[in-house]
């Protein structure tokens, strides 16, 4: 094969980029859109997976049959309060520490390696720790609070429904905010130093100085950073399972949680798949938002 | 610049103090998990974790009686699959993604990205059928296969942005002096991205040694890595914390470790694409 410089394109040219990506292109259409369009049709059908053979069309039955689920309300709910908690929370933290890393300080490097690492984590050890840290009779939490006097007796922190939800939340936003902190960390880097020195001479404050150069010179990466959390956030089940597997009660449900425990001990595929076609139509909005942003930024 | 006319004791109260709080926190359930693990079963109910008489005794009973050894062995064939199965598909289309522009790149890019947007369970249910109707239910296929749809836009996006940062003069230059492409793909692009398709290939191992809800639904008794391994453990061991942190830490090591090693590069490859924005 001979590649020439000189117009017009030769053929190899053209081809040769379509022949090195078909495989990745092929293999992500059978093992992610093809599975998708299979839910989708899942969803229009009664399928439970004990009775295999029975695949009858229903239409939106089961969209429907959702609409009319006290459950499907609650966990929607609890999705909502989770990502307007766990998010803002993530990116505030994330915010102060990465404005902190950014400073000189003599160990500045051995506490940016460590920061991260909860990210790191596998979700299932996270959840064991936090149960751990939770527990009712021997966690260190309840512990703590009882030695400084703010409570009086040991609070079930996840066996409590009024509690579960921001226990989780409050693991979630540990689990988290590393990932803001090292995105916002590589933004600061991006802002011209000039910028600073040129409003310290003109005898800016620190604070305005932050209002006016940083936060702007971040708001790129925070918008960023914010959406691809929201849906993350969002989409992450495991954690819970692992930690409440959605109880007391309903008390820990979200709309992803609910689809999967219909599938996983519920075997309706059907109603679990319809579950998850809805979660996923609400969650477009934030989808288009990030990759018209990502598209952007295609060269 | 901020620091330099501050004096230290400022800069210990206003950098130093507040970045210690903050590790604390971020440490401290790790830390204590650590320490739970080290402390004899039968003191952590009367007296609570503590690193005085700490003993391997946890972890020794963990191996000997919970049999953890096959499911590190089952996490690492996972892992490893789907670090060569996403590095073979995605290095190829990110250098075509890099190199040429044709039509409908910009597309397919973004199909690569929206594919890590789609909610997991929307995937896992059809996912679960498919594997069922092959018959791939409990093998280390299932779960390759699965962790690859995220391995394998991830890694396309993170070495794109490798391959960017090769200056295109150089395979050019190599092309002028009677390579052809492939020949300058393997001579130079390679040899010079080989940092990143390791860190591409060390994250990708680090996902896939974490991933727990695609490894309990498609795995089962003959496999069954780490991860459900120590979900197992929480149900069956319920009150013995030492045994179950012990797991935690066991479980989570490989990871860690190799996250430390090569964590500088790695974030430089998950940040180079969202800095931009």
């Amino acid at each position: 094969m001979t590649v020439t410089t000189a117009p017009p394109v030769p053929l190899a040219r053209r081809v040769l980029p379509l022949v090195m990506l078909s495989p990745a292109v092929l293999v992500t259409l059978a093992i992610v859109f093809l599975p998708m369009v299979q839910a989708l049709w899942m969803s229009l059908h009664d399928y439970v997976l004990f009775r295999p053979k029975n695949f009858d069309w229903v239409g939106l039955k089961n969209f429907i049959s959702a609409w009319n689920d006290p459950v499907f309300w609650t966990s929607l709910r609890h999705t909502v309060i989770w990502i307007a908690i766990t998010v803002p929370a993530q990116m505030l933290l994330g915010l102060a520490t990465a404005l902190l890393l950014n400073q000189n300080f003599p160990w500045r490097g051995l506490a940016r390696a460590l920061v991260i690492i909860p990210w790191a984590l596998p979700s299932v050890v996270i959840a064991l720790m936090w149960v751990w840290i939770y527990d009712s009779n021997y966690g260190v939490l309840n512990d703590l609070l009882l030695r400084a006097n703010l409570i009086k007796t040991s609070i079930p922190w996840l066996a409590d429904p009024d509690t579960a939800l921001y226990a989780i939340i409050l693991t979630l936003t540990w689990q988290g905010f590393p990932f803001f902190a090292v995105m916002i960390l590589a933004g600061l880097q991006s802002i011209p130093k000039s910028y600073y020195e040129a409003a310290s001479i003109d005898g800016a404050s620190q604070f305005r100085q932050f209002w006016h150069i940083t936060l702007p010179g971040l708001s790129g990466v925070l918008m960023t950073a914010t959406l691809l959390r929201v849906i993350w956030v969002a989409n992450s089940i495991d954690v819970i399972f692992v930690m409440t597997g959605g109880g007391p009660g309903y008390a820990t449900y979200t709309l992803p949680l609910y689809a999967f425990i219909k599938a996983r001990t519920g075997l309706d595929y059907g109603y679990g798949s319809a579950l998850a076609v809805s979660f996923t139509l609400l969650l477009l909005g934030f989808v288009i938002l990030y990759l018209r942003r990502a598209g952007r930024n295609i060269a | 610049m901020m620091v330099r006319n501050q004096s230290k004791l400022r800069r210990i109260l206003t950098v130093d103090f507040p970045v210690a709080l903050i590790l604390l926190f971020t440490l401290s359930p790790y830390l204590w998990m650590l320490l739970t693990s080290l402390t004899q079963e039968s003191k952590l109910f009367t007296e609570g974790p503590s690193i005085i008489g700490a003993t391997l005794e946890n972890y020794i009973r963990l191996f000997a009686t919970v049999g953890f050894g096959a499911n590190l062995l089952d996490s690492f064939i996972v892992a490893v699959g789907t670090v060569i199965v996403g590095l073979a598909l995605s290095v190829p289309a990110a250098y075509a993604f890099s190199r040429f522009r044709f039509k409908g790149r910009r597309l397919l890019m973004l199909q690569f990205l929206v594919i890590n947007m789609f909610p997991l369970v929307l995937l896992i249910l059809p996912l679960f059928i498919l594997m069922k109707n092959l018959g791939l239910v409990d093998t280390y296929a299932a779960l390759i296969i699965a962790n690859s749809t995220v391995a394998i836009p991830f890694s396309v996006w993170m070495m794109t942005s490798y391959i960017d940062g090769i200056p295109r003069s150089l395979d050019e230059a190599a092309m002028t002096d009677g390579c052809t492409r492939f020949g300058a793909l393997f001579r130079v692009v390679l040899p010079l991205c080989t940092p990143g398709i390791i860190a591409t290939g060390v994250y990708i191992f680090i996902t896939a040694w974490n991933e727990y809800l695609y490894a309990l639904t498609l795995g089962g008794r003959s496999v069954k890595p780490i991860t459900v391994a120590i979900q197992t453990l929480i149900g069956e061991y319920q009150v013995e914390w030492g045994l179950l942190t012990a797991g935690g830490i066991v479980g989570a090591m490989p990871a860690t470790l190799l996250f430390l090693v090569i964590q500088k590069r790695l974030i430089a490859g998950m940040t180079a694409g969202a800095v931009k924005g």
